[in-house]
C-alpha cells in the first residue's frame, strides 16, 4: 500500500527526514513514534502529497505521491496534526464541500455525509457550525473529512493530542473499528496508544527510522537483556553483589542501600532468566529477600533507549 | 471543471459567511450613494454635454471606494487559509494549484462584481425621476461596466498575489492598496509633465485608469486598455501560482 524508499527532506541546512525506508501492507496499522521534530510530520506531509520530497521516492496505492502526486491523493485521507477546518462551516455541509472536492460522485455525496457522521458519532452536531464545537468533536470532524472519500490509506498525525481522556478513548476506539476497512498510518508520542493500535512500530529520531518491528517484538528484544531487582539484607553488600555476579545468567550488578535493605539491580544474559538461581542463592546464605521481580519492559523504555534516552520525552 | 465549481462555490460563500463582507457592502453602497448625489449636483451646476454615467464614474467619490474595496475583498483569501492551516487539508485533496488560485480568484472578482450589482439602480431611477437618459448611448453603459470589470479583474489578481506572500492579512492588504495606489500615481504623474508631445506622457495613459475610464464612460472602446487589463491580469495570476506552489513546498 505505501512504499518508501530513500525518502529526504531537507529545509536548508536542516534535515528533517534523512533517507527512510519502510514499506506499509494492506490492512496494517502502522504507528510513527519519535519524539518531537524528529520528522513524523514532515514524513507525514510528504506521504500526504502536501510537500515535495528533497530526495527519494515513495509511493501510494501504487501511484507516486510526486509525479501522480493527484492520483495518489485520491487514495489518501490524511488528519493533519492541529486538524484544521472551516470554522465559518457547519459540519455536514463541511463535509459536503469535502466530499465533492475529493471526487465522490454527486448522487452518493448525501449517502456518504451520511454514514461518516453516524461512524464518527457527529449525528446530533451535523447541523452546528465547526467553530463552536469542543476539540474532541472537531477532532471527530477531523477524522470524518479523512475517510469520507473511503480512502484506502489514512494518515493521522497526532490523533488523540490535546483531548482528555474520555475523548482520547472514543477516538481510539473510532481507530480501532476503521482497521477493518483501511491501512492506517498514524504518529503518536503517547506509547501505550500505539501499543494498543498498532501492528507495527516504527521509532523515528532525528530523521532516521530507529527501530521498526511489531510491539511485542520490540519489547522482547529489550525484555531479553531486562533488568532484575532483588532486594534483601545482606551483611557485606560489595561481597554480596560479587558473589552474586558469579551466578549463571547474570552479567553484571550493580546496588544501593535503601535503609537495611540492599536494593540490587541485576542485568541478565539475553536469553536467560536468573531469577530462581538468585532465590537458592538467597536461600543457602540466609538472606531476607524483600524482593525478587523483573519490571516488564515497556514500549516507554524500548523508546528510550533506541532515541537515547529519557529526556527526549 | 466540477472541482473548480466546488472551490468557486466555497468560495463565494466563505466571502458571505464572514461580517466583513457586510461592512464592505453597506460602505460601498453609503458611498457610492453618495457619489451619485454629487454626480447629480454636478449635472445641476454644469450646462455641458456630461452625461449622468460619466459624472458618476470619474469622480474621486468614485475612485476612493474603488481602490479601497480591493484589499478588503482580497486580503483573507490565501493568508488566513495558510495562517489557520486549512491550505494543508485543502492541498492534499485531489486539487491542482492553479485550480485553487484560479478559484480564489474568481470568487473574489464575484463578490466585487455583486457590489457593483445595485449602481444599475442609480441610473434607471436617475432616468425615471429626470426623464433624461442617464447616458448618451448605450455603448457608454458598456463601456464603463466593461472598464469596471477589467479593472476589477486587474486589481483582484493583485490583491490574490499580496495574499499569496504572507499569513498576515493586514500586511496582504497593505501591500495590495499599496500596489493598486502605484499604478494610479503613473496616471497620476500625467499631471506634473508640462508638455505635450511629451513621450513619457503619452506613455502614462497606457497605465492611467482614470483616463481608461473617462474614455469608456463615454463610450469610446479602445483595444490598447483591454489588453493592458487582460495581460496583466494573466501575468499576475501566474505569478501568484508560482508564489503560491513557492510558500506552499518550503513551508
Amino acid at each position: 500500500m505505501v512504499k518508501v524508499e530513500q525518502l529526504t527532506k531537507r529545509f536548508g541546512a536542516i534535515t528533517a527526514v534523512d533517507g527512510i525506508d519502510f514499506t506499509v501492507e494492506k490492512g496494517e496499522i502502522v504507528g510513527f513514534l519519535g519524539p518531537n521534530g524528529a520528522g513524523k510530520s514532515t514524513t507525514m506531509r510528504m506521504l500526504a502529497g502536501y510537500l515535495p520530497p528533497t530526495s527519494g521516492r515513495a509511493s501510494v496505492a501504487g501511484f507516486d505521491i510526486f509525479s501522480e502526486s493527484l492520483k495518489a491523493r485520491e487514495h489518501i485521507g490524511y488528519l493533519p496534526e492541529n486538524v484544521p477546518l472551516y470554522l465559518d462551516m457547519r459540519v455536514a455541509e463541511f463535509l459536503r464541500y469535502r466530499a465533492g472536492l475529493k471526487g465522490v460522485p454527486q448522487r452518493r455525496l448525501t449517502e456518504r455525509v451520511g454514514d461518516v457522521l453516524e461512524m464518527c458519532g457527529l449525528d446530533e452536531v451535523g447541523k452546528k457550525i465547526i467553530g463552536r464545537l469542543s476539540k474532541g468533536f472537531r477532532q471527530r470532524v477531523g477524522l470524518a473529512d479523512a475517510m469520507i472519500h473511503e480512502p484506502d490509506l489514512l494518515i493521522l498525525d497526532e490523533p488523540t493530542i490535546g483531548l482528555d481522556p474520555n475523548q482520547i478513548r472514543l477516538v481510539r476506539d473510532l481507530i480501532r473499528n476503521l482497521r477493518r476497512h483501511h491501512t492506517i498510518l498514524l504518529s503518536s508520542h503517547i506509547l501505550p496508544e500505539v501499543e494498543m493500535l498498532c501492528s507495527r512500530v516504527i521509532i523515528i529520531n532525528k530523521g532516521r527510522i530507529e527501530a521498526m518491528d511489531t510491539p511485542q517484538n520490540l519489547r522482547a528484544r529489550l525484555g531479553q537483556a531486562g533488568h532484575i531487582l532483588f532486594d534483601a539484607i545482606v551483611a557485606d553488600p560489595r561481597a554480596a553483589a560479587t558473589d552474586l555476579r558469579q551466578l549463571e545468567g547474570v552479567q553484571g550488578v550493580s546496588h544501593r542501600r535503601d535503609g537495611d535493605w540492599t536494593v540490587f539491580t541485576i542485568e541478565a544474559a539475553p536469553d536467560r532468566d536468573p531469577r530462581e538461581a538468585l532465590f537458592h542463592h538467597a536461600t543457602e546464605n540466609k538472606w531476607r529477600v524483600r524482593e525478587i521481580s523483573r519490571p516488564p519492559v515497556t514500549l516507554e523504555r524500548v523508546f528510550a533507549e533506541v532515541t537515547g534516552g529519557e529526556e527526549n520525552f | 471543471m466540477r472541482r473548480f465549481f466546488i472551490l468557486f462555490g466555497r468560495e463565494v460563500s466563505s466571502a458571505f459567511h464572514q461580517p466583513l463582507a457586510y461592512v464592505v457592502m453597506c460602505f460601498f453602497l453609503v458611498v457610492t450613494g453618495f457619489n451619485f448625489h454629487a454626480g447629480v449636483s454636478l449635472l445641476n451646476h454644469s450646462s455641458g454635454t456630461t452625461t449622468m454615467v460619466e459624472a458618476f464614474f470619474n469622480t474621486v467619490y468614485f475612485w476612493i471606494p474603488l481602490v479601497l474595496v480591493f484589499p478588503l475583498i482580497t486580503m483573507r483569501v490565501f493568508a488566513e487559509e495558510s495562517k489557520m492551516g486549512t491550505l494543508e487539508t485543502l492541498m492534499t485533496a485531489p486539487v491542482q494549484d492553479f485550480q485553487v488560485v484560479f478559484a480564489k480568484f474568481a470568487g473574489c472578482l464575484f463578490f466585487y462584481v455583486i457590489l457593483w450589482a445595485p449602481s444599475l439602480l442609480y441610473f434607471t431611477a436617475f432616468e425615471a425621476v429626470t426623464g433624461i437618459d442617464a447616458a448618451g448611448a448605450a455603448g457608454s453603459y458598456v463601456g464603463a461596466y466593461a472598464m469596471l470589470l477589467l479593472m476589477g479583474c486587474l486589481f483582484t489578481a493583485i490583491g490574490c498575489l499580496a495574499s499569496a506572500l504572507t499569513d498576515n492579512q493586514i500586511v496582504a492588504a497593505v501591500v495590495c492598496f499599496s500596489a493598486i495606489l502605484c499604478l494610479f500615481f503613473i496616471g497620476l504623474l500625467a499631471f506634473f509633465i508640462p508638455a505635450t508631445g511629451n513621450a513619457l506622457r503619452e506613455m502614462t495613459y497606457y497605465f492611467s485608469p482614470i483616463e481608461h475610464m473617462m474614455d469608456f464612460s463615454r463610450g469610446i472602446f479602445d483595444t490598447r486598455p483591454v489588453v493592458f487589463y487582460l495581460s496583466s491580469t494573466l501575468v499576475v495570476l501566474f505569478a501568484t501560482f508560482h508564489i503560491f506552489q513557492y510558500r506552499r513546498w518550503k513551508a
